[in-house]
């Protein structure tokens, strides 16, 4: 039946019979300097939230981070064990690493387990020699580097926002215009997308974080 | 997922008579679909996509999904082609004969009723998602979209289909209200297009029409006239 009121056993809460997820809307843009990351707050288990201001920006290394979607446990262990694997290998290297090569570390995690794994997750960094670079490794484990990327539920909705809106050779500022109109658009529609818009700006210069509170997004409708 | 793992876990046999035929002649024949119908101050414009699949095959791809229910009444359908086209027939006849009865042409809510009332009796046996637009003299131009299950809304702008994910973002952000008709359209194709680049069940041309106390006027927007939004 579609559009139940309420489902489930009437005996045991909604939230404890599903899995804790990160519903979710991510997304990160590439320009010329830098990149632009942003995501949505809220966690979920069923239809309880868990965590309404979570933080789905997770940082991997100095100028790399990572967006995370699909089941919370998964992708905190799997940016965990990116996170130390990409730690060695450059103390090992002596250098910066590089942004393909966290995303590839990524992709061979979730592709090896990737029966077992419920993970979507969106690479963005800076390094030396590529510059802002996005990395997409969706369910499944596929790496493809797209100049924008959208992921978690949300994302089905801001696709045409996207396509319409994105133009190559945006600013910084542009950049962030665009990524906190279009999560604000998906957290409208999507249930499971909520709360805070977290953003973070990685160039060469570092990283510069931001939150959009809730009353402080822009707003699509007069309702 | 569409990939097909063969492994010892799995409970079909490994032979089974699905195999035997194509992929296309076990699915229901869909209106995968994109549509959409926009209020202005006079009229309506309504829009869709011309893709109808069976599974993967595109069984027609100039398909008509704006159908008209009363002179200027429509419907735009989304789901299944065959349930639609039935439910659609009962309306038209039971309108024509409600309008007959009446002596005047018949109002846009009244025929939203009509889909309302079948496709709610019969919701466990229908997948129908139906958008009626029109207008009439009493209150001018008016959207209801009557969803899966039965319910009705009026609202100024609807989206509907497979393809109505996608651009919900879109409408969202460009909507205003108090459009001309020319903006309409002009936000009409651009939504379609959008759509129909990026759901797999619509595609093929763009069909639209604006409805007034004139008349009605229907365009074919074909796809390589389409708006492009890539360099791809």
């Amino acid at each position: 039946r579609f559009g139940q009121l309420s489902s489930g056993s009437d005996m045991a809460p909604d939230w404890t019979m599903k899995e804790v997820s990160t519903g979710t809307t991510i997304m990160a843009v590439e320009y010329d300097g830098g990149v632009v990351i942003g995501a949505d707050s809220r966690t979920t288990t069923g239809a309880y939230i868990a965590n309404r201001v979570t933080d789905k920006l997770t940082p991997i290394h100095d100028r790399i981070f990572c967006c995370r979607s699909g089941s919370a446990a998964d992708t905190q262990a799997i940016a965990d064990v990116v996170t130390y694997q990409l730690g060695f290998h450059s103390i090992e290297l002596d250098e910066a690493p590089l942004v393909q090569t966290a995303a590839n570390l990524f992709k061979a995690s979730c592709y090896r387990y990737r029966e077992e794994l419920m993970a979507g997750i969106i690479v963005a960094g800076w390094d030396k020699r590529r510059g802002g670079q996005v990395y997409t490794v969706p369910v499944g484990g596929m790496l493809v580097r797209q100049p924008v990327s959208v992921g978690g539920s949300g994302s089905t909705y801001i696709y045409g926002y996207m396509d319409s809106n994105y133009k190559p050779n945006m600013t910084k500022d542009q950049c962030l215009r665009l990524v906190s109109g279009a999560l604000s658009l998906a957290m409208e529609r999507d249930g499971s997308s909520g709360g805070v818009v977290r953003l973070a700006a990685i160039s060469e210069t570092g990283v510069d974080r931001q939150v959009i509170l809730g009353n402080q997004l822009p707003k699509w409708s007069t309702a």
